[in-house]
């Protein structure tokens, strides 16, 4: 590749000797840069570290020499090391008076210390020192400083004479003295917010340079808040106009492109300030259409300003017009050779479907040609892009490649990013309970401890409350199904915490419930879960408690419970556990197995995880308890408020006393006082565990198990205390109330399968009336699309036509319209899932029946346009040609490497032409509006 | 903010020049680097010159054996931050005259100045080249 020529040609000899580098430093240099691996190089810098330690600390070495050092220093942190022993020197060397040496102590202590650093503190004196200097390079590389070093308290300190700075005769650093303000009001907002007029004054300034950096100060403030900047539009809008007809000086050009990095800022700007702002945007339609119509598709840098613009267009108030012509853009990148246009083209696509969801349609064979490619960019950016237009026509296909994809990587940061994208879809579209346990129990398996615990409660919580009451028959057969997955689940290595969790919860509440399992048969599975995850305390917690709740069905069903061998050794072995959770959990299942039946059924009733338990929070049932005390002599209790009133000693008192009632030692922590615990839990609950009642053992124990079901998470709650303390969270046991959201959509499938059918009647209508012109248009690019790409596989099809819902062909007839309405309104009513799916299906094959036809029919009705159209495309492939777009820049760059001889030279001309073009742009603000404006 | 490292790295993986615009542990640099280089010299020269790591997206071009990488967050385009970096070659460029690897080890600080003048808090400060080269070249007539 030419590229590869830039540098590469002369790689081998260098083409200058370092000017006035020593040797010793040009050889450690040279050794570094030949170190043919990552070891030797290592060896290399350890060594250096050893002899800067030793020589950097002598006295009196030559400045020169010390920045040879500082340099060496940069490179040990550069290649990983610590080099912390030198950076006083680098703090040390910002004293200099030499303008070079100074900006390289500056350099070096930037680029070692953070802003919090403690040597920053040296450091300020200097900067002050500078800002102030008479050489405007020295300004120049304290302001650069002051950008990286100086943090929310150091502000102050510099402030007022960065303000001078802002007019400066110099335009660099008028330039960075703004900078350094944005850098103020990145970390602290409100100590610059009475300079933003100043800020906004630096819009007019007459040297391009300092408006760019006013542009970066004010973006990030407007990206904080817009509505203050909303008068600058009309500013901004004009310099944005004299930018794209190029009165601009050519030395801002880039590749005869005019100031593109400007012109992308301004359009972000615009996008900001356009949102939902109809006004506003209507000032702008005027120069995006013109950068739209100017702009040049063949160099990168044109696409990348089409590109801004499409985005700036998507975001600020919609104009169909503009819209349509970025649409058509879109539709060039998507259809380029080129990866990155393709790239580009599938983020501007997901912007667009935002406005109008429809757009993506006319794409549908190039997204899928994206989803497939190798590219794992391109697919994740597509990925992303169908993550957006998930509906719950779709939403099968869309998840079922994500889970496809989240199949093939390794990348945690990733994984965890697309398991939640995955349970959020699953969550607000799922067609079915059914095919959303299923989805669930994939995304387990695959991504597996990333996933958050809420959403394992989440799906136990579905399980055990099915679809919403009425239909317990579908409930119980989901849950049979789920009881059924699960223990083909169990079958293979290697499942991650969280699912294990859910499959013992589920399997303990209805591994027995319908009958084809023997309780026998489900304790065994338990106990060979909890024993090949001897380290996970969670999980055999969870199947402890899951054999805990088949016994007592068992029992309460009036069946004899014969504990298997395993499951006696398991229970053994977790009475002596460390965990003093398990043990409880034993325990507790040994006291059930003695209780008798009727107890035990009232204990642990069938299926009651969702009920409600009745907590009689006055405890009434103690108060012959409390009178009896009260009567030998115990204090009365006072309630907290009441205690904290009285005052620090006698709270000390009542404390003493709650400990007499307990116990005589307290082991555990204090609580901390500001904690809002409920007014009965801190005394009465210690009472409650000294009262040897059948009833409130029953009691507690019922609680106990309401709070495993619902948060195991907390299994380091311990002790009794702990777990009768819960009492209170009960009613709300499953807690979050955001799931609440999903049974309500989930119960109502019906009114789900009614908007469905709600939806596609709209959908058909809405293709109807679409004008014939345009639907031909439509038809035919789609036959030129077919008639271009024959190859296109019957599977790709099929995939956008259950990607893209019924709209792939356009000419789909009415009587298919009708019939298939009935068939999803059908399928609302039975609820069940299955004759949804055949419609789909159904719906792709007429699909493909209709585009033959309407194939049939294009081709004499619309091969005229067909061949229009078809120019377009031509073009396209011409631009590819042409374009190369990606090697273009290079050849100019290897033109430029080609007469750098030449170019020095003629160097003294440019300084001439300088202040023409400058008097040039001087003179455009005046004849712009923008100073007027701001000043108002 | 946007941009939020430029790196120089060659293609054994060895760092050339690093300039971090947040804050980040050694160990953290380290790992980053070692990481995104080894992704990018897996991808082919068809393929998109974006890769995206963590919670970064890293636009990435190759010149001979050096690699110039830029982390950017969220909301950056792409293809401008690719053309960036051409914009950056080109000025090294023209101020070393045929740059090369060597040169910036060579004159590391050289390198660095550079990039300060083109990029300050992140943002995209200046691409006028004279402007750019100015300060530096009136600093090596002084020194």
């Amino acid at each position: 590749m030419e590229q590869l020529k830039t540098i590469g040609r002369e790689l081998a000899l260098s083409s200058q000797v370092g000017w006035g580098s020593s040797k010793e430093f040009l050889d450690l240099v040279k050794a570094i840069g030949e170190a043919k691996s990552k070891a030797e190089e290592e060896r290399i810098i350890i060594a250096d570290i050893e002899l800067l330690r030793k020589k950097i600390g002598e006295p009196d070495v030559p400045r020169r020499k010390m920045k040879e050092y500082i340099i060496r220093l940069v490179y040990v942190e550069m290649l990983g090391h610590d080099a912390s022993f030198g950076y006083i020197h680098a703090v040390k060397m910002t004293h200099d008076d030499s303008l070079l040496l100074k900006r390289t102590g500056y350099l070096a202590t930037t680029l070692f210390l953070n802003e919090d650093h403690s040597l920053i503190i040296l450091i300020i004196n200097t900067i002050q020192k500078d800002l102030r200097s008479d050489n405007y390079l020295v300004c120049c590389a304290a302001l650069t400083a002051v950008c990286r070093l100086i943090n929310e308290e150091t502000i102050p300190a510099v402030l007022p004479q960065i303000v001078d700075l802002l007019s400066h005769q110099k335009e660099a650093v008028r330039k960075k003295a703004v900078m350094a303000l944005d850098r103020f009001y990145q970390r602290s907002p409100s100590l610059v917010s009475h300079l933003i007029p100043e800020i906004r004054q630096k819009l007019c300034d007459r040297d391009p340079s300092v408006m760019s950096a006013a542009l970066c100060a004010l973006f990030d403030m407007i990206t904080a808040e817009s509505e203050p900047f909303k008068n600058l539009t009309g500013s901004l809008v004009s310099i944005l106009k004299q930018v794209v007809e190029h009165r601009l000086p050519k030395l801002y050009d880039y590749h005869r492109t005019p100031a593109p990095f400007i012109q992308i800022k301004l359009l972000k700007i615009l996008a900001l300030l356009g949102s939902g702002d109809k006004h506003t945007s209507e000032n702008m339609y005027n120069v995006l259409g013109q950068i739209l119509t100017k702009g040049d598709p063949s160099t990168n840098i044109g696409n990348a300003i089409l590109y801004e613009c499409v985005s700036t267009l998507s975001a600020i108030y919609p104009n169909q017009k503009l819209l349509q012509h970025a649409a058509e853009l879109t539709a060039k990148f998507l259809k380029s050779e080129n990866h990155n246009s393709k790239y580009m083209g599938i983020d501007a696509l997901g912007r667009l479907i935002k406005i109008n969801p429809e757009c993506a349609e006319d794409h549908q064979l190039a997204v899928i040609d994206c989803l497939e490619d190798p590219d794992d960019t391109l697919k994740r950016k597509t990925l992303d892009l169908l993550y957006k237009m998930t509906k719950s026509s779709n939403v099968d296909v869309i998840v079922d490649r994500m889970i496809g994809y989240m199949r093939t990587i390794s990348d945690a940061h990733y994984k965890t990013d697309i398991s939640s994208r995955i349970i959020e879809l699953a969550e607000r579209y799922a067609p079915s309970n059914h095919w959303f346990i299923q989805t669930m129990n994939q995304v387990f398996e695959f991504a597996g401890d990333l996933v958050p615990a809420k959403v394992a409660h989440d799906l136990m919580r579905l399980i055990a409350e099915g679809a919403g009451g009425e239909d317990e028959d579908a409930d119980n057969q989901l849950r049979s199904s789920a009881v059924e997955s699960y223990l083909q689940v169990l079958g293979e290595p290697k499942l991650p915490s969280v699912l294990l969790q859910v499959i013992c919860w589920v399997l303990g509440e209805y591994g027995t419930a319908d009958g084809s399992h023997s309780a026998d048969y489900i304790i065994g599975k338990l106990c060979d879960v909890a024993e090949a995850h001897p380290g996970d305390n969670t999980v055999k917690g969870y199947a402890i408690t899951a054999i805990t709740k088949i016994c007592a069905f068992e029992k309460g069903a009036g069946r004899k419970v014969g504990l298997t061998s395993e499951c006696r050794s398991l229970i053994e072995e977790l009475s002596t556990s460390h965990s003093t959770n398990l043990q409880q959990r034993a325990y507790e299942l040994q006291a059930l197995l003695g209780l008798n039946d009727e107890t035990v059924a009232t204990v642990m009733p069938m299926d009651a995880s969702c009920e409600d338990i009745e907590v009689d929070k006055s405890l009434a049932f103690l108060n012959a308890f409390v009178k009896s005390a009260l009567e030998k002599g115990a204090r009365p209790y006072l309630s907290e408020s009441e205690r904290l009133s009285i005052g620090g000693i006698t709270t000390l008192a009542s404390s003493n006393n709650q400990n007499d009632l307990s116990h005589s030692l307290r082991f555990e922590a204090y609580e901390r006082p500001q904690l809002p615990v409920p007014s009965l839990s801190s005394f009465q609950p210690t009472v409650v565990r000294e009262f040897e009642d059948q009833r409130t053992t029953n009691n507690n124990l019922r609680a106990t198990y309401a709070g495993h079901s619902t948060s195991m998470t907390d299994t380091q709650l311990v002790n009794t205390e702990a777990a009768s303390l819960r009492l209170d969270g009960i009613q709300k046991k499953w807690g979050r109330p955001t799931y609440n959201n999903t049974p309500a959509s989930s119960t109502s499938s019906a009114d789900r399968g009614r908007s469905a059918a709600g939806n596609s009647p709209a959908e058909f209508s809405k293709d109807e009336p679409v004008e014939s012109s345009l639907k031909s248009a439509v038809e035919s690019r789609y036959v030129t699309s077919r008639k271009q790409r024959p190859e296109i596989s019957e599977e790709k099809q099929k995939l956008a036509a259950s990607l893209f819902g019924g709209t792939f062909p356009k000419s789909q007839s009415s009587s298919r319209s009708s019939g298939s309405t009935g068939k999803v309104s059908k399928s609302s009513h039975s609820r069940s899932q299955a004759p949804h799916i055949g419609a789909n299906e159904q719906s792709a094959q007429m699909r493909s029946a209709n585009s033959s036809t309407s194939i049939d029919k294009g081709h004499e009705k619309s091969l005229p346009v067909s061949q229009n159209l078809a120019t377009p495309d031509l073009l396209d492939l011409g631009d590819g040609d042409s374009a190369g777009p990606s090697s273009d820049p290079f050849k100019q760059l290897e033109g430029l490497l080609e007469v750098p001889s030449t170019a020095m030279p003629s160097k003294p001309v440019i300084p001439q032409q300088v202040p023409d073009l400058l008097s040039l742009y001087e003179s455009t603000p005046s004849s712009g509006s923008p100073s007027i404006n701001l000043i108002g | 903010m946007a941009i939020r490292f430029i790196l120089l790295v060659n293609k054994q993986g060895q760092t050339r020049l690093a300039q971090y615009y947040e804050y980040l542990t050694l160990d953290e640099r380290r790992a980053l680097e070692g990481e995104i280089v080894r992704k990018c010299l897996a991808r082919s020269d068809n393929q998109c010159s974006f890769v995206e790591h963590r919670n970064y997206k890293v636009i990435y071009r190759r010149y001979a054996s050096l690699f110039f990488l830029v982390g950017v967050d969220g909301d950056e385009n792409e293809l401008a931050i690719l053309e960036f970096i051409h914009c950056v070659v080109e000025t090294m460029d023209r101020y070393f005259c045929n740059v090369c690897e060597l040169d910036i080890m060579n004159h590391l600080e050289k390198a660095h100045f550079i990039l300060e003048e083109m990029v300050m808090n992140g943002c995209i400060l200046e691409t006028n080249k004279s402007n750019i080269l100015a300060p530096i070249q009136l600093m090596d007539k002084s020194s």
